[in-house]
């Protein structure tokens, strides 16, 4: 863990965890996690499969909250405000902090439609049209919508759909945009209209992206955290936790763990 | 040959695959298979044609003699074959147009409770099996207890309601037992677990990333209910109502019981009033002549009428179904 690396490197902290576990029904899926997040940055999580990146990732807009059973001890800090204090509204902290889900979800809406849902749920008062092309500019997608904006979000491909899920996110102004697997789904041409897509939006927004593929993680992001999981004697199933959280280029080039420099070089997961 | 040699030689038999050409016994399984099937299948058709032509041959002989009129008076006079069915179409319509006002918010809403995680798991599976339990319950039982139970315990309810409200021409007569509303409100109960039920099976059956969508950007659970989740599920939803709305214009036993069965139209549900079903009934034991074929008239309008409001809710469900 390196998170003084992080502190030199970027000093504007948007989201930190203090001594993190995250458990399903009383059995931790991750443990102890300290990390740094820093603003305006690209910062993608990896590690293998049922490492808990996931977890993590949802627990910063407190999307946890929806899965019974879910409990978090520890503190995850928004502009240094914990979000999980009791008098935090959760649907606030979604508001500011918005998300991009593994599978496209568009509403069963149209395309328009979908673009201005969530900004007049957030409160938009500005030129709906505007926003809209504004948002589906940005996210990439527009001249594939701009034709059809009354048509079912549906008709759109698979990579379309993603890129309209990024405008939605993008029309309600978040602060941070989680990205939960954005491209798991999608086809190799996608997914580079989507990395494109994310480097648009870093200049302006605070980017964390969980990702199986570490080429990804090496083309989109700034800062690289590397979770693992691992047995541990008394519990049932593997545990989550913070390997080494550092500079993309650090972890892959000169990780300073084993366990990253394995995982780097595709010996397991 | 090495010793893996002889694990790699097939034996060259293809008689060892005695189906490569099938027999024609075979076939003939297939063939009758597929006739059994398809008869099986037609005979749903032909029983429904069926009932439909005898039913209107059975009313052809009233519908000559009173044509239209039938549909508009209320005459029920075996003596000098005078025959009309207004009060019994009138009650049929108020009776199952009222329980559904009532019961698909109720409906809905319960489906709505069970569905969402408002309330811990084990709670909401209690509830979801005791509104199961509600339909087991046989309706002549549900009849029994509205005469004996209900309808007395809602009278002086019922008065209040003819005493300040009597200016509506609905509440505009004095409760005296049995009557409309009690029938109505026995419907309510009798429909409420199928509305609940189908709702709450298409309700689950909205993608979890849709929910996850919307609380994803913010929105609260309202929103996502109403907005979301509840839009998305509205073709099955209205698919339930349109069942329990079958079953309120063609529910008998209980609405029999607690009707009061009068064929003297009345505006006021908190009269005694009549539906075709319950005239059906209660008059097919004496009738003969003219009047089997005035019962096989009223039967005939309510067909019509459940197949009327079938063709016009399936028309709505396809408009208003989401495509996801």
């Amino acid at each position: 863990m390196d998170s003084k690396a992080t502190h030199n490197t970027s000093p504007q902290i948007c989201i930190g965890m203090e001594n993190v576990t995250i458990e399903y029904n009383g059995s931790p899926a991750v443990r102890n996690i300290y990390c740094d997040i820093p603003s305006e940055k690209v910062t993608a999580l990896i590690g293998p499969s049922g490492c808990g990146k996931s977890t993590v990732l949802r627990s910063f807009n407190r999307m946890n909250d929806l899965i019974e059973g879910c409990t978090l001890k520890g503190k995850v800090l928004f502009e240094g405000k914990d979000i999980y204090a009791k008098n935090v509204d959760p649907v606030e902290v979604r508001r500011r902090i918005g998300m991009v889900f593994q599978q496209p979800n568009p509403f069963p809406k149209s395309i328009y439609e979908n673009i201005a849902f969530g900004a007049r749920i957030n409160g938009y008062t500005g030129d709906m049209d505007n926003l809209v092309e504004q948002s589906l500019k940005q996210a990439a997608v527009w001249e594939e919508c701009k034709d059809k904006l009354n048509e079912s979000g549906y008709s759109l491909s698979g990579g379309q759909q993603q890129r309209l899920c990024i405008a939605r996110t993008i029309a309600t102004q978040p602060e941070v945009i989680l990205m939960d697997e954005p491209c798991s789904a999608l086809d190799p041409i996608s997914t580079l209209k989507i990395e494109e897509t994310i480097h648009e939006l870093k200049s302006r927004f605070t980017i964390v992206i969980v990702t199986h593929n570490m080429q990804q993680a090496l083309r989109v992001s700034d800062m690289t955290a590397f979770y693992n999981a691992e047995e541990t004697i008394g519990m049932s199933g593997k545990v989550g936790y913070l390997v080494e959280f550092s500079e993309t280029q650090k972890i892959f080039n000169s990780p300073k763990e084993k366990a990253t420099q394995d995982y780097i070089q595709g010996k397991f997961g | 040959m090495s010793i893996y040699g002889e694990f790699l030689v097939l034996p060259k038999t293809t008689d060892l695959y005695l189906l490569r050409s099938r027999p024609p016994s075979e076939k003939l399984i297939d063939l009758t298979f597929r006739n059994v099937v398809i008869s099986m299948a037609a005979m749903v058709a032909v029983v429904l044609f069926g009932i439909l032509v005898l039913v209107f041959t059975g009313s052809v002989e009233s519908m000559g003699r009173y044509g239209l009129r039938f549909l508009f008076t209320s005459d029920w006079n075996p003596v000098n074959n005078d025959y009309g069915a207004f009060a019994a179409i009138y009650g049929t319509i108020v009776t199952s147009t009222f329980s559904l006002l009532i019961a698909v918010p109720l409906g809905v809403g319960a489906a709505i409770f069970i569905t969402e995680n408002i309330i811990p798991t084990r709670i909401r599976e209690a509830i979801g099996i005791m509104v199961e339990l509600l339909a087991a319950i046989p309706s002549v039982v549900l009849g029994l207890w509205a005469i004996y139970v209900m309808e007395p315990f809602l009278r002086p309810l019922l008065s209040g309601l003819h005493e300040y409200l009597g200016w509506i021409p609905f509440f505009s007569t004095k409760p005296i037992g049995p009557g409309t509303l009690p029938a109505i409100l026995i419907l309510v109960i009798m429909i409420l677990p199928i509305i609940t039920s189908i709702s709450r099976d298409s309700l689950n059956q909205v993608p979890k990333k849709l929910r996850e969508a919307s609380y994803g950007i913010g929105a609260t659970r309202w929103t996502t209910i109403f907005k979301v989740i509840v839009p998305a599920a509205v073709s099955g939803i209205a698919g339930g109502v349109l069942l329990a709305l079958g079953r309120a214009m063609g529910e008998t036993m209980a609405v029999t019981m607690i009707i009061g069965n009068s064929n003297a139209f009345n505006w006021s549900i908190l009269s005694p009033g009549y539906t075709i079903a319950s005239m059906l009934a209660n008059q097919f034991g004496e009738a003969d002549g003219a009047q089997v074929s005035s019962l096989m008239y009223a039967a005939f309008v309510l067909m019509v009428l459940t197949l009327a409001v079938n063709v016009v809710a399936q028309w709505l469900v396809k408009r208003l179904s989401l495509k996801y």
